[in-house]
């Protein structure tokens, strides 16, 4: 099945509702963590809350650090769409939404330190294509946007066990000990209360998208068969008293996700992707018609 | 570390003012401030530019990258929450200095070199909610000036900012205190007792 390429001024609306409105699982996350929270902790939360009402009221970024957009597009099998021309049309909409006030310019030649402007450059945005295993049910054309900021993208970590950590065999327990340490170096630089994208096995790089991949999933979604394993780690996570912003208190985390990947016998990598409160992720999905729905 | 009321701070400001301030004190900013992040930083602790209009002077430099649109013959603020700080330490203390700040506004806290200069300058640190861009724009009156605009692009320029009511959290005083660093050492006590259970 082959689909029309979406319309530039669609995915400019992926754009905007990735930028100004916080997915409703999140948001429920943050009203729900209320409850624990007391003193500064408490005032952040709510300042968190007051902050979305803003945003997606008056349409503009929640957060002015629209982070580095990162397209993952799925669908039915290979040459389902036009790649060429998605990749062209998400740079676009990218453009069109710095231009319009919806995204900040994030994209700065490294050698020269000049920005380009627009919000692209090489290998921004980033599109992933992710073509299904062969004998898959059909998929229809899916376009997940995740906008993540520098602030939490710096405090993501990938770990190579056994590390000199506590606890750090080739194990889940070891898995556990660099989730908790990660968490820790973070204190409040990612924006707590954050999500923890997980990835355990792959290599260097796959590891490290699919920890960010797990960002995507939704708090209130199925659970995956790490089910238990997340709720412990959330649990411990959240006892650290780290808090929101780093102020001390609780939460400190609103979710854990957990993947694994097949690993090479000499590697255990642990990757690990720390999402903000803003985990700011929307998707559509296509028609073949050209129509569109937004998740 | 929770104040009934806020407290009002308007800037330029003394000495006295920001040396009365204590962690957890929740503050309203008014007055004349300007944006700089790392580039800004780094020109201004070279003391590669001179501040002959005293923006700096008695007043807060805010660690933040707005999201800002052009706005007739100016800009307009859409979205101005702060940056991580810590990417100033290296400058931070030097910038305090030469310009004569009261103090600087961002988030995560800095660390040791900063809280010196704080102490010297009776200043303090100030958070702001992270993420919360939207709303802390609202608190932006008027984009008064821009410096650095062509060389250091939107994020990185020097954004000369009056702000009504901004608000903040003291988190390191004049006394040398920081929430920051009680966070970490508790936090790391906690995740090593985390480990000595299992």
């Amino acid at each position: 099945m082959r689909y029309a390429v979406p319309e530039i001024d669609q995915i400019v609306e992926l754009v905007r509702l990735a930028s100004c409105e916080l997915p409703s699982d999140v948001l429920a996350a943050l009203r729900r963590s209320r409850g624990d929270a007391v003193g500064s902790a408490a005032s952040t939360i709510e300042d968190i809350l007051s902050n979305c009402a803003i945003a997606a009221g008056r349409s503009v970024p929640m957060c002015q650090d629209t982070g580095l957009p990162s397209f993952f597009v799925s669908g039915p099998g290979l040459d389902y769409v036009d790649r060429i021309a998605l990749v062209d049309r998400c740079r676009q909409a990218v453009a069109v939404g710095v231009k319009s006030g919806l995204l900040r310019p994030n994209a700065v030649d490294v050698v020269s330190g000049v920005n380009t402007g627009d919000g692209t450059g090489f290998g921004i945005p980033q599109i992933h294509f992710d073509d299904p295993p062969a004998g898959s049910p059909a998929a229809p054309l899916r376009i997940d946007l995740l906008l993540k900021g520098g602030g939490s993208e710096n405090v993501g970590r990938q770990y190579s066990l056994p590390e000199d950590l506590a606890g750090t065999g080739r194990d889940m327990d070891g898995v556990r000990a660099c989730v908790i340490d990660a968490v820790v170096r973070a204190q409040g630089f990612g924006c707590a209360p954050g999500i923890l994208g997980v990835c355990v096995g792959g290599d260097r790089s796959s590891g490290a998208v699919c920890a960010k991949r797990q960002l995507l999933r939704r708090l209130d979604g199925d659970r995956g068969p790490f089910h238990d394993f997340e709720d412990s780690l959330l649990d411990a996570i959240n006892s650290l008293g780290i808090g929101p912003m780093g102020l001390g208190g609780s939460p400190t985390a609103l979710g854990v996700a957990v993947a694994v990947m097949a690993r090479h016998p000499a590697c255990f990598f642990v990757s690990i992707s720390y999402g903000c409160w803003a985990t700011r992720r929307r998707a559509m999905v296509a028609g073949p018609d050209g129509s569109c729905v937004y998740e | 570390m929770d104040s009934p009321e806020p407290r009002k701070l308007d800037v330029p400001c003394t000495r006295q003012d920001t040396a009365a301030l204590r962690n957890g004190d929740r503050i309203l900013l008014s007055g004349r401030i300007v944006t700089g992040r790392d580039m800004v930083h780094r020109r201004l602790a070279a003391g590669a530019w001179e501040d002959r209009d005293g923006l700096l002077r008695d007043s807060f430099i805010y660690h933040c990258g707005p999201v800002v649109v052009p706005d007739g013959d100016g800009f307009r603020v859409v979205s101005a929450g702060p940056t991580t700080s810590m990417r100033d330490e290296p400058y931070q203390a030097a910038v305090i200095e030469r310009y004569g700040l009261r103090g600087v506004i961002g988030k995560g806290g800095m660390g040791d070199a900063t809280s010196g200069a704080l102490v010297r300058a009776s200043g303090v640190y100030l958070s702001a909610t992270g993420g919360a861009g939207a709303a802390l724009a609202a608190s932006v009156v008027e984009v008064v000036d821009v410096h650095f605009l062509c060389e250091f692009g939107v994020p990185e320029a020097m954004w000369v900012l009056l702000v009504k009511d901004f608000p903040a959290i003291v988190t390191m005083d004049s006394t040398g205190r920081s929430v920051h660093r009680s966070v970490l050492e508790e936090s790391r006590m906690a995740a090593a007792r985390l480990s000595r259970r299992d």
